[in-house]
C-alpha cells in the first residue's frame, strides 16, 4: 500500500474520543498538570468543568491523585507531557498504578523527540523502557488517528492501568477505516518473506515507506505495527523470525529498552535471528528541530531501508 | 509480630496505635461489613512501614481473621511488610515509599466531591515523611479544591529513621505550615482516646478547608526501653525484651 500524504495529530483523535466517552460515562475524569493546551483538553473542560482536575505543575501528585480517583470509583485519564509524566512520577507509576492495579489511564503527550529544539529535558525517549518493565501496566503506542481512537476504547474497556503514548507529530493514516486494533496483537500491514520491519507510533509510516523502496529493489519486507508494547505479541515476533530470518525494529525512542529491546528479548528466547534497531542511540540529542533530529538519528524510511539490507546481509553471512 | 517476623518497625507501630484504634472503632465507617461497600470511609496508611499496628487494627475490625497475623512477613503471606490492597481486605492503597499517601487520599476526596458521595477520607502520615515534597503538592491541591471531606493525621512522634526530625530536617512550625497551605489545623495528644475522638467529632473544622490533626505521640509508646529512642525505629526485640515489653503494655 502507498502511504497517504495528509498528516494528522493523534492528540486530536484522543481528545475527541475522550469527550465522546465522557458524555456516556460520568465516571470519566481528566487530570492535567497545567497542560490543558498540550493535552488538548480545552474542549473537555468546556463540556465537563467539574470533571477536569488541574493539579498544577505537580506530576507525582497528579499520578497519585489519579490512583485515589480510581479508588473512589472514577476512571481517570491522567494527561501530561510524556517526559514529565513518566520521568518525574515514575515511582508513583510503579507503586500507585502498576503494583496497585489501579484503573488509571496515563496519557503521555508528545512522546519521543517531538519537542525538538527544547532539548533532552523535554524529549521522552526513555519512557517505553521505564514503563514496559512494570507488571500489570499495559503500554500502547498508536500509529495514526484510527488506531488512537481504538486504542483509547481498548484502554477504557480494560479494568487496569494503561500507558498510552501519543505524539504531537503529524502522521498519515496508515490503517484503513476497517482497521481493528486488538490489544496485545501486532497488525500485519504488509506481507513479506525477506525481512520483517517492526515499528510503532510515528515510525510505522516510515517503515511502510521503506518497504515500498525495498520492493522496488526486489526485497519483500513484512511490516508489523507493534502498537501494544506490553503485553507483547511474541507470537508475531517468533513467526517473523522463523519466516523472514531477520528483523529491523523502528521506534522514536532509545534503542535500549524499548521496542527494539523487547523484540530482541523475544527473539533470543524463541528463534535467534539478526535484529537491527533503528532509534535514538545511546546519546542525548543535540539541538535541532524534530525534523532535523529524525534525519540526524536516521529515524527515516532511508534509515530503516539501510538497516533492512544490513540485517539481510547478516542473515546470509550466518547461513 | 515483629519479634516473630524478625523484622518490622515497632517504634512507629506503637506511636500510631492509639490513632488507628480511635479511627477504626470510633470515627470511620470502615472494617466489618463496610469493607466491601462503595460507601465506606477511606483510610490511607501512608506510613506503610507501620504495618504491624495497621494489620492488628484491621484484624480487630474484622477485615480478616486474627490468625493471619501469625503469618506477618512470612513466605507467601498476604501480610507483606508494607500493605498490598490486592492481597489484604481493608487496605485501600499500596504504600511503603513515603509521600505517596497524600496525593492518593486527595484523589479519593476529589472523587467523593465530584460524584457527590458522603463518605470521607482519612490519611495517617509519619512526621519525617513530610519531608517528601509530594505531600505539599497534594496539600496545595486539597486546599485549592476545598476538600473538607479529607482529614490528614500526622503521627508527630518527632523521630524519623535515624534521628530526631528537628535535628535532621526541621519540620517546625508544622501547624503554621499547614495553615499557610490553606488547611484547618488542630493539635491533640495522640495517645488520649477521648481527646482524639473529641477532635474527630468536630470534623470538618472549617467548611471548605481540608483538615489536619497533628497528633503528638511518642515513638515506642508504653514500653520504657523503646519509648522515644531513635534506635528502635526498626529494631527487633529479643525474647527477653518482648516479654518485658508485653508486661509493661499489659500493666
Amino acid at each position: 500500500m502507498s502511504v497517504p500524504s495528509q498528516l494528522f495529530d493523534c492528540r486530536d483523535a484522543f481528545a475527541r474520543s475522550l469527550e465522546e466517552a465522557a458524555a456516556a460515562d460520568p465516571r470519566i475524569v481528566a487530570v492535567v498538570n497545567d497542560s490543558l493546551g498540550s493535552s488538548k483538553m480545552g474542549g473537555f473542560r468546556k463540556l465537563y468543568p467539574q470533571r477536569l482536575v488541574n493539579v498544577g505543575i505537580a506530576e507525582q501528585n497528579m499520578v497519585g491523585v489519579g490512583c485515589g480517583l480510581a479508588n473512589g470509583g472514577m476512571i481517570p485519564f491522567v494527561c501530561g507531557a510524556a517526559c514529565f509524566l513518566t520521568g518525574r512520577a515514575m515511582e508513583q507509576v510503579k507503586v500507585d498504578l502498576a503494583y496497585s492495579k489501579s484503573n488509571v489511564k496515563l496519557c503521555g503527550m508528545s512522546g519521543g523527540l517531538a519537542y525538538g529544539p527544547l532539548g533532552p529535558t523535554h524529549h521522552s525517549i526513555e519512557d517505553l523502557a521505564w514503563t514496559r518493565v512494570l507488571p500489570h501496566l499495559t503500554v500502547i503506542v498508536p500509529a495514526d488517528p484510527y488506531e488512537t481512537e481504538q486504542a483509547f476504547r481498548a484502554a477504557l474497556a480494560l479494568d487496569g492501568p494503561v500507558y498510552l503514548r501519543l505524539s504531537r507529530m503529524g502522521v498519515p493514516n496508515v490503517h484503513g477505516e476497517d482497521h481493528r486494533f486488538q490489544l496485545g496483537r501486532a497488525t500485519k500491514l504488509r506481507e513479506g518473506r525477506d525481512v520483517t520491519l517492526i515499528a510503532n507510533g510515528t515510525m510505522v509510516c516510515r517503515a511502510l515507506e521503506a518497504a515500498q523502496q525495498l520492493e522496488l529493489e526486489g526485497v519483500q519486507a513484512r511490516v508489523l505495527n507493534m502498537a501494544t508494547l506490553r503485553p507483547l505479541d511474541t507470537g508475531a515476533i517468533a513467526a517473523a523470525a522463523e519466516e523472514t530470518g531477520c528483523i529491523v525494529t523502528a521506534e522514536e525512542h532509545s534503542i535500549h529498552g524499548g521496542l527494539g529491546g523487547a523484540v530482541a528479548e523475544a527473539v533470543t528466547a524463541t528463534t535467534p535471528v539478526p535484529v537491527r534497531m533503528v532509534g535514538v542511540p545511546d546519546a542525548f540529542a543535540p539541538t535541532g528541530s524534530v525534523g532535523f533530529l529524525f534525519e540526524h538519528f536516521g529515524l527515516t524510511a532511508a534509515g530503516i531501508h539501510d538497516a533492512a539490507l544490513e540485517a539481510m546481509r547478516r542473515k546470509s553471512r550466518k547461513c | 509480630m515483629v519479634h516473630s517476623a524478625k523484622t518490622g518497625h515497632p517504634g512507629g507501630d506503637l506511636s500510631s496505635a492509639d490513632i488507628l484504634v480511635s479511627l477504626y472503632f470510633g470515627v470511620m465507617k470502615a472494617g466489618g461489613s463496610w469493607t466491601a461497600s462503595e460507601d465506606r470511609d477511606r483510610f490511607v496508611m501512608s506510613k506503610g512501614h507501620c504495618s504491624g499496628a495497621f494489620y492488628s487494627v484491621l484484624a480487630e475490625a474484622g477485615c480478616f481473621p486474627d490468625e493471619w497475623l501469625d503469618h506477618y512477613m512470612k513466605p507467601l503471606s498476604m501480610l507483606n511488610g508494607h500493605p498490598d490492597r490486592n492481597k489484604l481486605p481493608g487496605v485501600e492503597a499500596n504504600t511503603g515509599p513515603l509521600g505517596h499517601g497524600m496525593p492518593i487520599a486527595t484523589g479519593m476526596a476529589l472523587a467523593a466531591k465530584i460524584s457527590g458521595a458522603s463518605w470521607r477520607t482519612f490519611i495517617l502520615t509519619g512526621d519525617g515523611e513530610l519531608q517528601e515534597g509530594s505531600n505539599w503538592e497534594a496539600g496545595m491541591t486539597a486546599a485549592h479544591y476545598g476538600l473538607d471531606n479529607l482529614t490528614l493525621i500526622v503521627d508527630r512522634n518527632r523521630i524519623q529513621q535515624g534521628a530526631w526530625t528537628e535535628d535532621t530536617i526541621r519540620l517546625e512550625p508544622l501547624a503554621d505550615k499547614w495553615r499557610a497551605f490553606g488547611w484547618a489545623v488542630q493539635e491533640v495528644d495522640g495517645h488520649d482516646h477521648a481527646a482524639l475522638l473529641d477532635v474527630f467529632g468536630r470534623l470538618p473544622f472549617e467548611k471548605g478547608k481540608p483538615n489536619c490533626v497533628i497528633a503528638h505521640t511518642h515513638k515506642g509508646m508504653g514500653v520504657s526501653f523503646i519509648q522515644d529512642r531513635p534506635e528502635w525505629h526498626h529494631k527487633v526485640p529479643s525474647d527477653a525484651e518482648l516479654e518485658a515489653a508485653l508486661k509493661e503494655l499489659q500493666a
